[in-house]
């Protein structure tokens, strides 16, 4: 039988003043389990924390109860208590007469009797509690990076620079994401190459990242530490062991078609590296257009490549690395405008979205920062931004903010004017939303310096004039004065909503992490675990999570590095041993348990065909015990038995 | 077996779950507010877990009522444990009709964590419909 230890706290005056402790000692000291029962004033001091290491020296306990306040407070502070006299950690539980018991009664006979109920509740648990031992699983110490965005890359670089081994893998042909799609960013106006830059190339170059672009991750297997990932490698068409990134064959390819860098404000080539501050700056060959692969003739661009890089054979090839953590970083994309209908579906080229607004002002874009309409290369005189186009529209099925575009349209209102003097910029906008560093001065500044006109209100319509001055009409209210606005614009910019990657929810499922009714990833916990997914060892950052600007996604992808980190440097991780089992001998391998488990820790041995549990998977939550028709899963310490017997106590 | 309603006092067994419902019932005591003393507390790690073995056998040794008290929905520390509670304390509810048990002596209930207020009200209110309904028939005066 165990001989349990129970220590009454008087906690000064706050049970002691309610609770008759004199009583409570009697009557738990007659429980045959009790083999020693004594009180003090403050438990948790000191020389509380004394009287039970000696005791359960002298008294032999295997087992010790304090009554006192919530476990959450001083748990941990006992269980290492005892652990330091040699008993087993698990075999101590906290009897809660403060919290639930002390201070919510005044009655001193009933908080008593409550009191001595509670104790013996948690004499009934104890009594069948199994003393467990950490739980510890290996750690491959290498992690992977899912995205070579500024998220991406900045989570990559915080943990190589940490000294452990990272593989960065990204879908498109070179990293630098959609900030390298940026001209110049809020509120500083910082030209965004010139700050992406030196990270892609720290990246590039960097001895611990393992860069792997035009790849994409196939399949993932594995638990927390101890992942295995297949990623698939397309074929470039060429050999970038040996091309130096010169850029003849682009030169002398004669297939021009739309750039997707461009967002379709250029063109691009068959064989084209996407941007000219690539890295790795390779160029690929888009099989789908280029004359050779489509007729079997061409080949221009080996005949005219210098080293002979060009090789037409080349296959996809499938890398497989081991991994200890995972990081998402998928990004975003614009709500294409062609789901908007009273916009025109699309079909009127002089209104663009906010990302080929960027290309028309970058310097390195199509028109090298003229701003210049896409139908006949006018400059645009009368310009009008449209905010939360989708966004904050439950109709379109977006009813969240997508946050980056009020500073965004300001910026570009801002740089519109900076370029065309004598022009006028309006922009639509519901609320205008400016929380952050500098933001709100920049909008402000925006609206009294550059004289933008700010319309509060929505856009109800936007169609091609009669004429063919080819202006676009522009029907809106100003919801400020009531009236109804007509703009005859030369350019509309629409703010599209920022909408998850589109192979986000495809890539969630390989990872079996959740996503929310939007498509974005879940995090653990909104508030406090906003770097984590639910699944152990996968973390998230950036826009994949939600719409998010530069600084908050870096500072994002810092805190999910450094929550890596917390994994990486360790050989060996210790799991609460508080977790579910199962009994061999019952199981009928059902499956049940199976189809409860929201973390993936369970399935069914091959061979035996019973239940397992993935022990570094298992959280503990109990899902499996109470759905199990043959009580056959088994909680630790937290078993049916206990709770049972601690029911029939309480009753 | 005759009760004097005055008198009568409910046994009820709360389930909490450890995240949300037991640290409710931890800040109702941090902020002293005051509720009735009938109910006895079983932690559990989620209120998922509940297994409907631990309701039947509560009923059946005597409590009046049973209190299951969860995380709200879309807010489970489990992502779905307290989903998988509701599903659970609906079937058993149909059950206890058949056998003659007032269902109404099962309450599933979301407290969270910073709801002390509303977990002291919540037992209050359910102490009060107990005593209206009167101690569990079958209990332990079942006569087989």
């Amino acid at each position: 039988m165990k001989r349990i230890g129970v220590f009454v706290c008087h906690c000064g005056l706050n049970i002691a003043d309610t609770v008759d402790i004199k009583k409570v000692v009697e009557d738990i000291g007659k429980h045959p389990n009790v083999a020693h029962v004594v009180d003090y004033t403050y438990m948790c001091s000191d020389p509380g924390q004394e009287m039970i290491k000696s005791a359960i020296v002298e008294k032999k306990l295997d087992g010790v109860i304090v009554a006192a306040c919530t476990p959450t407070l001083h748990e941990t502070t006992f269980r290492n208590a005892i652990s330091s006299v040699g008993l087993n950690k698990y075999q101590f539980e906290n009897a809660n007469i403060r919290e639930q018991c002390s201070w919510v009664h005044k009655d001193n006979k009933i908080a008593t009797e409550k009191a001595i109920e509670i104790i013996k509740s948690i004499i009934e648990k104890l009594k069948l509690n199994q003393s467990l031992s950490a739980i510890n699983i290996p750690v491959t110490r290498k992690a992977l990076v899912i995205g070579g965005g500024i998220s991406g890359m900045q989570a990559a670089l915080d943990i190589a620079n940490s000294g452990y081994e990272v593989v960065l893998v990204e879908k498109t042909s070179s990293i630098g994401g959609r900030m390298s799609q940026l001209s110049e960013t809020f509120p500083t106006l910082d030209c965004a190459s010139c700050i992406l830059t030196p990270k892609t190339v720290e990246v590039g170059h960097h001895p611990n990242i393992k860069l792997l672009t035009y790849s994409e991750v196939e399949g993932v297997e594995g638990y927390l530490g101890n992942f295995k990932v297949k990623i698939r490698k397309k074929p470039a068409y060429v050999d970038w062991d040996k091309c130096t990134g010169c850029g003849i064959c682009s030169e002398k390819c004669p297939t021009k078609i739309s750039s997707e860098f461009e967002r379709d404000m250029g063109t691009r080539k068959a064989i084209y590296i996407p941007f000219p501050q690539a890295v790795p700056k390779k160029p690929v060959i888009d099989s789908n257009h280029c004359i050779y692969f489509k007729t079997g003739k061409c080949k221009l661009c080996e005949k005219n490549c210098p080293i002979g890089a060009i090789d037409y054979d080349q296959k996809e090839t499938t890398i497989e690395e081991e991994i200890g953590v995972i990081l998402v970083a998928t990004g975003f994309d614009l709500l294409p405008k062609e789901s908007i209908g009273e916009y025109g579906y699309g079909k009127y080229q002089d209104v663009i979205d906010g990302l080929q607004f960027e290309r028309l002002l970058s310097a390195s874009g199509p028109t090298a920062g003229k701003i210049k309409r896409p139908s006949d290369g006018k400059i645009p005189k009368d310009i009008v931004f449209v905010q939360c186009v989708g966004s904050r529209d439950p109709e379109h099925g977006m009813p969240y903010c997508s946050k980056i575009c009020c500073m965004y349209t300001a910026k570009h209102a801002l740089l519109y004017k900076h370029a065309v003097h004598d022009g006028q910029a309006y922009v639509f906008y519901i609320d205008i939303r400016s929380g952050g560093k500098g933001y709100e001065e920049f909008v402000q500044k925006a609206v009294e310096d550059e004289k933008i006109i700010y319309l509060r209100g929505k856009v109800s319509r936007i169609f091609k004039d009669v004429g063919d001055d080819g202006k676009l009409i522009v029907w809106g209210v100003d919801t400020l004065t009531g009236k109804k606005i007509e703009i005859a614009a030369d350019m509309v910019v629409l703010a599209m909503a920022a909408v998850p990657n589109k192979d986000t929810k495809e890539l969630a499922k390989k990872l079996k992490i959740s996503t929310d009714t939007y498509g974005f990833i879940n995090e653990a916990h909104p508030k406090l675990r906003p770097v984590e997914t639910l699944t152990a060892g996968i973390f998230l950052m950036g826009c994949a999570q939600a719409p998010k600007d530069i600084p908050e996604t870096v500072a994002q992808a810092s805190g999910a590095a450094a929550r890596a980190l917390t994994i990486l440097s360790k050989s060996e991780l210790e799991i609460d041993p508080l977790i579910a089992a199962v009994d061999e001998d019952i199981c009928t391998g059902c499956g049940i348990c199976l189809e409860v488990c929201a973390y993936n820790a369970r399935k069914l041995h091959e061979i035996k065909k019973i239940a397992e549990v993935n022990e570094a998977l298992c959280v503990g939550c109990g899902s499996c015990i109470s759905a199990c028709p043959s009580n056959a899963s088994i909680h630790k310490n937290y078993t049916k038995e206990q709770i049972l017997r601690m029911i029939e106590e309480v009753t | 077996m005759v009760i004097n309603m005055e008198e009568f006092e409910p046994k009820i067994v709360g389930f909490l779950c450890n995240w949300c419902s037991y640290a409710g019932a931890d800040l109702a005591g941090t902020s002293r507010i005051q509720y009735p003393p009938n109910i006895r507390v079983i932690k559990v790690m989620c209120s998922g877990s509940v297994d409907s073995v631990y309701i039947m056998r509560a009923l059946l040794e005597g409590a009046d009522g049973v209190f299951i008290g969860g995380c709200h929905p879309g807010d489970c520390h489990y992502l779905d444990g307290n989903y998988k509670a509701r599903r659970k304390s609906v079937l058993l509810k149909s059950i206890l009709d058949t056998i003659g048990l007032e269902k109404e002596r099962v309450w599933i209930r979301w407290v969270s964590a910073s709801e002390g207020q509303k977990f002291a009200d919540t037992i209050k209110e359910m102490t009060e419909e107990i005593k209206k309904l009167g101690p569990n028939p079958i209990s332990k005066h079942w006569n087989i």
